[in-house]
């Protein structure tokens, strides 16, 4: 993909958030800023949606198959912004999977959270969380995500990429 | 033009008044910055779907309270999720109540919560009442040519 086309194309955030309103507030405040969004409402569907499957979780049974190689990345995603406190599995269960995930791993993290705790927000950080924000989310803090956005990532099958196993943004070789 | 004056004004007492006893603060003006013409309705959307959601969440609380043996981290959690949807429109009054409601959680103790639970309900109703008279008085604006003006 040129880089003129990777321009071109808006930044992606997967939301992740068990309750409404909260995913509703989030949604506006990418949208404002310009930003695709996918609002999910769990850590599961989240690992779903970028194609990770859960296998070694007992809970998982269920969760239908989305694509028959459990490596292939299915969307472009350029940040992932999630809650900490939902059922199931917290917003740091889903960043430590996606920082063991070979295919996932570069994608940048942001975790929210209502309670301005800093041995929680430490933790978040120290697993490899760009930022941690405490909610209500204000419009200055998704000033900050730019910088973070994934860069010079396409939509291919990752396994065709040279580069992929590559920490960093370097798929992209013109800047 | 006089009509629009008069409906503006009687928008800026009000908000005033709404700040001032508490009922909402600056969190309900980002809000509405959030608002567009993308996104018109956004404001009365959150509202909305806030009441919606809280009438389930006392459901549920009111229910955890009635148990024989009453779990109250479970109570607790209910509260934590409804004072994070308050937080976000600035729903000052209602947030503190959450505070008190939280604190009689930690201590087990079943007839603060109760009091906390009618409480959030009394003044979740007031609230809704006091934000459909400030939406009324918006439309009233609009429908007499102007713009709703910006909370400071």
């Amino acid at each position: 993909m040129g880089l003129a086309a990777a321009e071109a194309h808006q930044f992606h955030v997967l939301a992740v958030d068990d309750s409404i309103i909260d995913r509703k507030l989030i949604e506006r405040l990418l949208k404002t800023s310009s930003y695709q969004v996918t609002a999910v409402d769990s850590g599961s569907k989240a690992l779903e949606f970028l194609g990770l499957h859960e296998q070694d979780d007992q809970g998982a049974a269920d969760i239908p198959s989305l694509s028959p190689d459990n490596h292939h990345q299915e969307v472009e995603v350029n940040l992932i912004i999630t809650d900490y406190c939902m059922p199931g599995m917290t917003g740091y269960d889903l960043l430590r999977k996606i920082k063991e995930s070979n295919v996932l791993k570069d994608i940048p993290v942001v975790i929210m959270s209502s309670e301005n705790e800093p041995s929680r927000i430490n933790r978040c950080l120290e697993e490899g969380a760009q930022e941690f924000f405490l909610k209500p989310v204000q419009l200055s803090d998704v000033n900050k995500l730019r910088p973070h956005m994934l860069k010079g990532r396409s939509s291919v099958d990752m396994e065709d990429q040279p580069n992929f196993n590559k920490k960093g943004h370097g798929t992209n070789t013109s800047s | 033009m006089d009509a629009v004056a008069q409906w503006r004004n009687q928008w800026f007492d009000y908000t005033q008044y709404l700040r001032r006893e508490g009922f909402l603060d600056d969190q309900f003006a980002q809000l509405k910055k959030l608002q567009d013409e993308n996104s018109p309705d956004f404001v009365v959307e959150v509202v909305s779907l806030f009441f919606q959601d809280s009438e389930k969440l006392f459901n549920n609380m009111a229910g955890a309270l009635e148990q024989n043996v009453v779990n109250f981290k479970q109570v607790d959690a209910y509260v934590h999720q409804f004072k994070g949807s308050s937080a976000w429109i600035g729903a000052f009054r209602l947030k503190n109540v959450c505070i008190n409601f939280r604190n009689f959680c930690e201590a087990q103790n079943l007839e603060g919560c109760l009091r906390c639970l009618q409480q959030l309900q009394q003044e979740s109703s007031a609230l809704k009442n006091k934000l459909e008279n400030l939406f009324r008085l918006e439309q009233q604006i609009v429908a007499a040519g102007g713009s709703i003006p910006m909370m400071e």
